[in-house]
């Protein structure tokens, strides 16, 4: 537990949380990442992109915010790039066909109290936990 | 307005994610490690982010509407489907493998590193291929587990 940061998490936690609140109340939409990214691949016209284009810039200069401010908090993945590629196509083809992910189901849909947000939350977070066991713990290396 | 509304979220919320670790897939593995050195942090990140949108949320739902637009989008699905579980259970075993989730993976690419670029990939290729193959079955959506 020697990596445990409660404020820290729950300070960016709150921040995470008024993002999400604040697309509801100004643009009524909801902020579900995997959601946002794959209607972008879609060609449904100007309306359907804009909005979409216009959130993805600003989470994109955050993320260059963070790298001149605090860099050490972008990290890298142990995975190896055949496990990063492998990973990608799960969590892709995982969140279109389970319709969100951490955001969508995790955040949103658990505000809401939506029972298919908590049950897909609880299968996403129990499956991640045994691939790590199983990386970890059963193989005992790196994939 | 409106339009700096929607940039300040997306950027408020990939900043948050890095104050809050998220960014940092060793850690998220560590959160997802309930059996080796487990890292509770994700809890608070979860706690803090549910606490004060569902506060808000239920505030923002008294309005007719929102600021800038004439409608609520709020998903219409009820029913706890087979293949609802199939997504998370694949999403989650994917995620446990890279410790990154779309957002995080998103944000990370400011530091042009080429493995999260392999990463986001692969990511949109996932996407391409259920649509390709799966998205025609969105009706059949009705099979459910249970309903709410």
């Amino acid at each position: 537990m020697e990596n445990f940061t409660p404020i820290a998490s729950t300070i960016g936690g709150i921040m995470i949380g008024l993002a999400v609140a604040g697309l509801y109340f100004f643009n009524g939409r909801i902020l579900g990442i995997s959601n946002i990214t794959s209607e972008l691949l879609k060609d449904g016209g100007h309306e359907h992109r804009s909005w979409r284009l216009v959130f993805m810039a600003g989470l994109i200069c955050g993320g260059l915010i963070l790298m001149f401010w605090r860099p050490e908090s972008i990290g890298s993945s142990p995975a190896s790039l055949g496990g990063l590629a492998l990973a990608g196509l799960l969590v892709g083809f995982g969140a279109s066909l389970g319709r969100g992910c951490t955001s969508g189901h995790g955040i949103c849909g658990m505000s809401r109290l939506s029972l298919r947000s908590i049950s897909a939350t609880l299968t996403f977070m129990a499956t991640g936990m045994l691939t790590v066991y199983i990386v970890n713990h059963v193989i005992g290396a790196t994939v | 307005m409106k339009w700096l509304t929607l940039f300040l979220s997306g950027l408020l919320f990939a900043v948050g994610l890095g104050v809050a670790g998220m960014t940092q897939p060793e850690k998220v593995i560590g959160f997802l490690d309930i059996f080796g050195n487990w890292d509770p942090s994700l809890m608070f990140v979860m706690g803090g982010a549910v606490g004060i949108n569902m506060l808000l949320y239920r505030l923002t739902r008294r309005r007719p509407c929102p600021v800038y637009s004439n409608q609520f989008t709020t998903p219409r699905h009820r029913k706890i489907t087979i293949r609802l579980i199939m997504g998370a259970a694949i999403f989650g075993a994917g995620w446990g493998l890279a410790g990154y989730c779309p957002g995080p993976a998103l944000v990370s690419t400011a530091t042009g590193s080429i493995p999260v670029f392999v990463f986001i990939t692969t990511m949109l290729a996932g996407m391409t291929l259920y649509r390709l193959t799966m998205a025609h079955h969105e009706n059949d959506d009705v099979d459910g587990l249970g309903t709410e």
